[in-house]
């Protein structure tokens, strides 16, 4: 054994010398591939977690309600926007938390990919890039649905193309942080907890299903759901597609959600390091 | 040649889980006694003591054993020279590298095969070799290419599309190695990878673990097997309570087990008084009390088997079990650790 062990080691002495340093796009692309091929796999469930509130919501809000006469036609108009940031908000954030509360459970799936020879912070961001990604599928497909549920929308304008995807991208990375954060912090267990403390809240006090500007009737809420990320995301929605309705200066809900983002993203890659590592 | 992996007196301290009581020495006295008597990790007013300033060099192309009890600190040595486990002191290289500063150049020289398997549920059996081998850089196309000549060769070929939920748990094992390899690593920790093998797949993995190393490769493993350390292994360290107690060729460890042939006597209660009435027997060069087994080295084989009955008797103990064990890596072992390996 030991000849064939000096001859092979002579064979092997090249590839014991230094190697050179993997490019980091390369990983960061095989992490994406990795997340696209699993997102394909489920992307009935996907659409199902992520279209199903909004478009149950629709039916109810866009169209019965209006036929029914219990809300004015103007109401769509209000409605479309907070619906797009409701949909991004549960995509994004739902698939960064899901799979990460997952692949820190107790099989550690994640090993794998923090096995691969990057700093390891690459990972949690290609995480919320991907999240991103799911955030804006989501809109997108929920805008023509909308459309066809709730009829003409008088007031949409969808002329101002860069600003829509421009606000649809930094609302999903924001909620795909935040996902990372949540995904970092909870256990399986408290999944259902999440929902019922976190998002459920987010989503009703998040001015999707009404105007900010129509809160000035109960001013302490006005204030109050200010913390509310959410708030943000739909206040530029309705910036950017119903440009002629009350809604928050973009400038003001822009720079709230690029600050969020920041915050949320340095919590997340806190936690996540806290979880990766013992 | 030259050192692929340092190790300076490195310290991991775990923090002690808030609320429960700290644990005190073993129970000694009533009770029914252990039937394996266990020491407790060292909790200090720190934490949970798993790596007591350990120091180890393992050259280029060795294949290393590390050897110890439940409990020793083997894999939180493993995880700290994967980067996966931050050490509370002390310093480790591999490949050169410092694996805390320059966690992400370790990696990439090293394969790792875990305690316990923990493949990417998400992914089939072959995806999840060639998604690896891509967060390596390695190309897709030929990452699937090797993916499925390992696969070949570890005998899961039949299982490439399996989602890995359909493994059995060796199956899942054998997956682990493959994607251990899948990347050519110069470095590969396996962390008790025979457990869980059926007898012929642990003699494939000995027959993978041997190309490997005739390769050139160093290769560190942890086992509870003494017979797979002592085939396999260029040199072993025996590690205990998270210190260093022996490191040594195999031959050169069999050289120091104490003479003669162990016979463990394990009794109804306690054995420190038989242990110390044992020594007077003749042909028992030592004797010690491991909880309720008496630990007796004898120079004339199980000869000294009735006298060592008698004196338990004679302190009112009763026998209840035998075991001999001739000199070999297993009775330094016990010698040095108090201990069998679980
Ligand atoms: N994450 C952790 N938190 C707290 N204590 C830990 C943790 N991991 C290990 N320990 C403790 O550190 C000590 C060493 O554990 P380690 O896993 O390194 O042992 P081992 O030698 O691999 O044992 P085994 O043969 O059972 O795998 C044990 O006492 C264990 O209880
Ligand atoms: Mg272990």
């Amino acid at each position: 054994m030991s000849a064939t062990a000096t001859a092979g080691r002579v064979a092997a002495a090249a590839s014991a010398a230094e190697r050179p340093p993997v490019s980091r796009l390369s990983v960061f692309g095989a992490l994406l591939r990795r997340d696209v091929r699993v997102a394909r796999r489920e992307l009935p469930y996907f659409l199902v977690r992520t279209i199903m509130q909004p478009v149950l919501f629709l039916i109810v809000f866009g169209f019965l309600l209006p036929k029914m006469g219990f809300v004015q036609a103007g109401y769509t108009s209000a409605l479309l926007p907070g619906i797009l940031a409701v949909s991004l908000t549960l995509s994004s954030v739902q698939s960064v938390a899901l799979p990460m509360v997952q692949d820190f459970g107790f099989t550690r799936e994640i090993e794998d990919r923090l096995l691969a020879p990057v700093p390891m912070q690459l990972i949690a961001i290609e995480k919320v890039v991907a999240g991103a990604l799911q955030g804006v599928i989501a809109a997108a497909v929920v805008l023509p649905i909308a459309r066809v549920i709730m009829g003409p929308i008088p007031d949409l304008h969808l002329a101002n193309v860069p600003w829509i995807l421009g606000v649809t991208l930094l609302g999903s990375t924001l909620f795909a942080s935040l996902g990372l954060w949540i995904g970092t912090v909870i256990s399986a267990t408290q999944i259902g907890l999440m929902f019922s403390i976190i998002i459920a809240p987010m989503l009703m006090f998040g001015c999707a299903y009404y105007p900010w500007r129509g809160l000035d009737a109960v001013p302490a809420f006005k204030y109050g759901v200010l913390v509310n990320p959410m708030v943000y995301v739909a206040e530029a929605m309705r910036g950017a597609l119903t440009p002629s309705l009350p809604h928050m200066p973009l400038a003001v809900s822009c720079a709230a959600m690029g600050g969020l983002t920041v915050l949320f993203l340095w919590l997340g890659l806190r936690t996540f390091r806290r979880r990766s590592l013992s | 040649m030259p050192d692929v992996i340092t190790v300076e007196s490195l310290r991991k301290v775990y923090p002690a889980p808030a609320g429960r009581p700290r644990r005190g020495p073993p129970m000694r006295g009533s009770g029914p006694p252990p039937a394996a008597p266990q020491e407790p990790p060292r909790v200090t007013a720190e934490g949970i003591v798993a790596l007591d300033t350990l120091d180890l060099t393992i050259r280029d192309g060795e294949l290393f054993g590390l050897l110890g009890p439940n409990g020793a600190g083997k894999s939180t040595t493993i995880g700290i020279l994967t980067t996966r486990i931050i050490p509370t002191g002390g310093r480790a290289t591999v490949a050169g590298h410092d694996v805390v500063t320059a966690s992400a150049r370790v990696r990439q020289h090293i394969g790792v095969v875990p305690q316990r398997p923990n493949p990417d549920r998400s992914l089939s059996t072959l995806e999840n070799l060639a998604f690896h081998a891509a967060y390596f850089g390695i190309p897709f196309a030929q990452a699937e290419r090797s993916g499925r000549a390992l696969l070949e060769r570890l005998g899961i070929a039949d299982k490439a599309h399996a989602k890995v939920d359909a493994l059995s748990g060796g199956q899942q094992q054998r997956l682990m190695i493959a994607r251990a390899l899948i990347h050519e690593p110069t470095v590969i920790f396996l962390d008790e990878p025979t457990v869980g093998l059926d007898p012929q797949a642990r003699l494939d993995l000995w027959e993978i673990l041997r190309d490997l190393h005739a390769q050139g490769r160093t290769i560190i493993m942890t086992t509870h097997y003494m017979e797979e350390a002592d085939q396999l292994c260029d040199r072993i360290a025996i590690v205990d309570r998270g210190r260093l107690l022996a490191c040594d060729t195999p031959e050169a460890l069999k050289a120091r087990a104490p003479g003669g042939t162990l016979i463990e006597v394990t009794l109804d209660g306690v054995a420190t008084d038989v242990a110390a009435a044992a020594r007077a027997v003749p042909g028992i060069t030592r004797a010690e009390a491991q909880g309720p087994v008496l630990q007796a080295y004898s120079a004339r084989e199980g000869e000294a088997i009735p006298d060592l009955i008698k004196v338990a008797g004679a302190h009112g103990r009763t026998v209840t079990n035998i075991h001999l064990t001739s000199p070999s890596l297993e009775s330094l072992f016990i010698s040095m650790t108090g201990r069998k390996l679980a």
